[in-house]
């Protein structure tokens, strides 16, 4: 009887009970949608993360230059004679130097620090990392003029001709702990590193840069002027390393003996990042120490946007959908019970108590927010899959950026004070990577495509939020089958 | 089984009070066959509220079978009116979405009886009344009087002691009237039941043991009569 007459009374007034459903399908819908593609930010972000930190990096242990000692002094080797030289290098002279310096505001920790970070509790592994650059430099010197800048002979300002290339070089631990910015799961050709290549001159580059350079297993790779050769090809998303080496290579070929810039840190338990970090943090007071959380803060970029729309705009947006379709759901639903006055009072006056109506009408509403609900699953899964489709590309930019494209470079040409006068950018240096977190770092850009993954998760919750909007629309019908008196089923008027 | 002690029933009709019934003493009998007539808005509908139990009196006691069914919460009020009490409106007041058999059910559904034994008890009621081949028709599908006869089987189904029916031919021909009536009559007759009916009608009224005349929110008792048995 029960199930009938819910059955019965949703098909008589079929037109209502479609739009009941269709607004709270709405609803749950959106909502459905919107998690999903908060979920799907959160993995775009949880990409970006991975490719900074590596696999299995619950922190990174990182020491910010000094200031005045920004990195920039490993290009001491691009100093062709700047203040303590009185003479300029003669116009027509021919450069050409290579360099593998640390990341620009990033200095340098003691290899003993890694072992000081590993036996700390809490911490299950922990490996060493140097993230350099590797820059190279060649072209002619132009004539000076008088205010110290270049000039042609006519005294109009030149275009310089250097061509300087830079790629990003990790010189990673070799360790079977598989914590660090690349893993044996990450080659795709070739071989990753053993233990025995530590010291040896091999490197593995990432597929873009094998692309781009047209590298592949078994060529040879110039790194800080020393031939490597390339043992394997690695597949890292969107990291943007170039070439991974081994770290006692690094160490030499940067002249970084016994030094490290990155610590990688894997925590026994996800849930003693914190602890781990605070622990680090004492036995390392100067160094940054940089847990997913604070680094997904330093996360900029149209991935930031995505973040924001989907968590304020866009959950609001639905919730308030959501919210609206449950108070219209309600209010028809009271507008129906209103409607059977005479046919609740009839059942009142015939013996049925207050709650077995109540139940009956809230019996309705729940099966229209069921109805709702199966409907707003279907809308979820389409608006999901929507958002996969389109699978817009999203751009993740952490830590503050470092703008090459003009005004004072970084790179100090010497030209006597007054900043460098010409403009132009790096060959080469669209992806520079500067290395991990915190303060004077340069900036990392990757894209990620945005995907919107419906989970378990989101089912239950649109099955949750159906029921609720059912149970919302049965209480507004309730409240008001509740109030009647069995003796409106006598009254004379429809 | 009914005893009215000057009952008063009145309504605040904005801001004006009306006075529906004013002062009404009335005893029915068991198996009494009590007709209630008077003009339209005099309080007879009024006072069959207060018999079933669907109001209750602004002073006074409606006592029935010993108990004041003023004082009565709402839950004893209902299975009062689940047990002891049957109604029949002018209007039917069927379920439009439940055939007539689950409609003669919705009677049974307070006596949480199972699905079997209600369906046996409404077919029967329903045969007893020449419905059989209606049962599972939605009450659309039906004329006013087999309607009218379905209300009736809903109200009897639960064997009651009073049936208590409010104008039941006020929307029928007279030919469908006359039949209500006969079958009304009849089953008082056959069950022994207690018959009120509210009626304008003097050709039913006349078929009564008494009748009851409201006017002004008054009644007097005009006729007594015995009927055969």
């Amino acid at each position: 009887m029960y199930l009938t007459y819910i059955r019965r009374e949703l098909r008589r007034r079929s037109k209502q009970a479609i739009v009941i459903a269709i607004g709270l399908a709405i609803g749950i819908g959106l909502v459905m949608t919107v998690s999903a593609t908060s979920a799907g930010v959160k993995a775009a972000q949880g990409k970006v993360l991975h490719s900074l930190y590596g696999v299995g990096t619950d922190m990174t242990v990182t020491k910010t230059a000094a200031a005045g000692k920004s990195g920039f002094e490993h290009f001491g080797n691009f100093n062709f004679g700047r203040s303590s030289s009185t003479t300029h290098p003669k116009a027509g002279t021919h450069l050409s130097r290579n360099s593998l310096t640390a990341e620009i505001g990033q200095a340098t920790l003691p290899a003993s620090d890694v072992t000081k970070v590993a036996s700390l509790d809490g911490v299950s592994a922990a490996t060493g990392g140097l993230q350099l650059t590797d820059t190279s430099f060649s072209g002619t010197i132009p004539s000076f003029n008088s205010s110290g800048g270049f000039s042609s002979s006519s005294g109009s300002s030149v275009h310089t001709n250097f061509n300087i290339g830079t790629f990003t070089v990790d010189g990673i631990q070799i360790t079977k702990s598989g914590v660090g910015p690349l893993t044996s799961s990450d080659i795709s050709k070739g071989k990753f590193f053993t233990t025995a290549d530590n010291t040896k001159d091999v490197a593995i580059v990432s597929s873009s840069y094998a692309t781009q350079e047209k590298l592949k297993v078994g060529s040879d790779l110039k790194v800080a002027g020393k031939e490597l050769k390339v043992i394997g090809i690695a597949s890292t998303g969107s990291s943007s390393t170039d070439v991974y080496i081994p770290l006692g290579t690094a160490q030499k070929l940067a002249k970084m003996k016994n030094d490290v810039t990155t610590i990688y840190v894997s925590a026994t338990s996800a849930n003693d990042v914190s602890t781990v970090a605070s622990a680090v943090h004492k036995v390392l007071p100067k160094a940054t120490v940089t847990t997913s959380a604070t680094l997904a803060n330093e996360v900029s970029g149209s991935i930031k946007s995505a973040a924001n729309l989907a968590s304020k705009l866009g959950k609001w947006l639905s919730f308030a959908a959501l919210i609206v379709a449950f108070i219209i759901a309600g209010l028809l639903m009271m507008a129906a019970v209103s409607r059977r006055v005479r046919e609740f009072g009839t059942l009142k006056a015939i013996g049925w108590r207050t709650r077995r109506i109540v139940s009956q009408v809230m019996g309705e509403g729940v099966a229209l927010g069921l109805g709702g609900g199966v409907l707003g699953i279907l809308l979820g899964i389409g608006g999901s899959s929507m958002v996969s489709a389109i699978s817009p590309k999203l751009s993740a930019t952490v830590g503050p950026s470092f703008d090459t494209s003009g005004g004072a470079s970084p790179v100090d040409f010497g030209n006597g004070g007054g900043g460098a006068p010409f403009g132009g950018s790096f060959p080469g240096a669209s992806s520079h990577r500067p290395s991990a977190h915190g303060v004077g770092d340069a900036a990392r850009s990757v894209a990620v495509h945005l995907t919107a993954p419906l989970q378990g998760n989101d089912i239950l919750l649109a099955v949750v939020l159906a029921v609720a909007g059912g149970v919302v629309a049965g209480a507004f019908g309730c409240w008001r089958a509740a109030r009647l008196r069995p003796a409106a089923a006598l009254r004379r008027i429809e | 089984m009914y005893q009215l002690i000057d009952v008063r029933k009145y309504f605040d009709r904005g801001g004006n009070v009306v006075r529906a019934l004013d002062g009404v003493s009335l005893a029915i009998g068991e198996n009494d066959f009590l007709a209630i007539q008077g003009p339209t808005g005099q309080g007879k509908t009024t006072l069959l509220t207060l018999l079933g139990g669907l109001d209750r009196p602004s002073s006074g006691q409606v006592i029935f079978d010993g108990r004041d069914l003023g004082a009565l919460g709402e839950g004893d009020l209902a299975e009062l009116r689940a047990e002891a009490f049957g109604f029949v409106f002018q209007t039917f007041n069927l379920i439009p979405t439940l055939t007539a058999k689950e409609n003669v059910e919705a009677a049974l559904v307070p006596f949480r009886t199972g699905k079997a034994e209600r369906t046996r008890k409404a077919l029967e009621t329903l045969d007893e009344l020449g419905l059989a081949d209606r049962a599972t028709h939605l009450p659309g599908e039906l004329s006013g009087g087999q309607q009218q006869r379905v209300a009736i089987a809903r109200a009897l189904v639960k064997d009651p002691k009073v049936l208590l029916a409010d104008e039941p031919t006020g929307n029928l021909d007279e030919d469908t009237r006359d039949e209500i009536v006969a079958l009304l009559e009849r089953l008082w007759r056959d069950r022994g039941i207690t018959l009120v009916i509210v009626t304008h009608d003097s050709s039913v009224a006349r078929r009564a043991q008494r009748i009851a005349i409201i006017k002004g929110g008054r009644v007097s008792v005009r006729k007594e009569q015995a009927l055969a048995r």
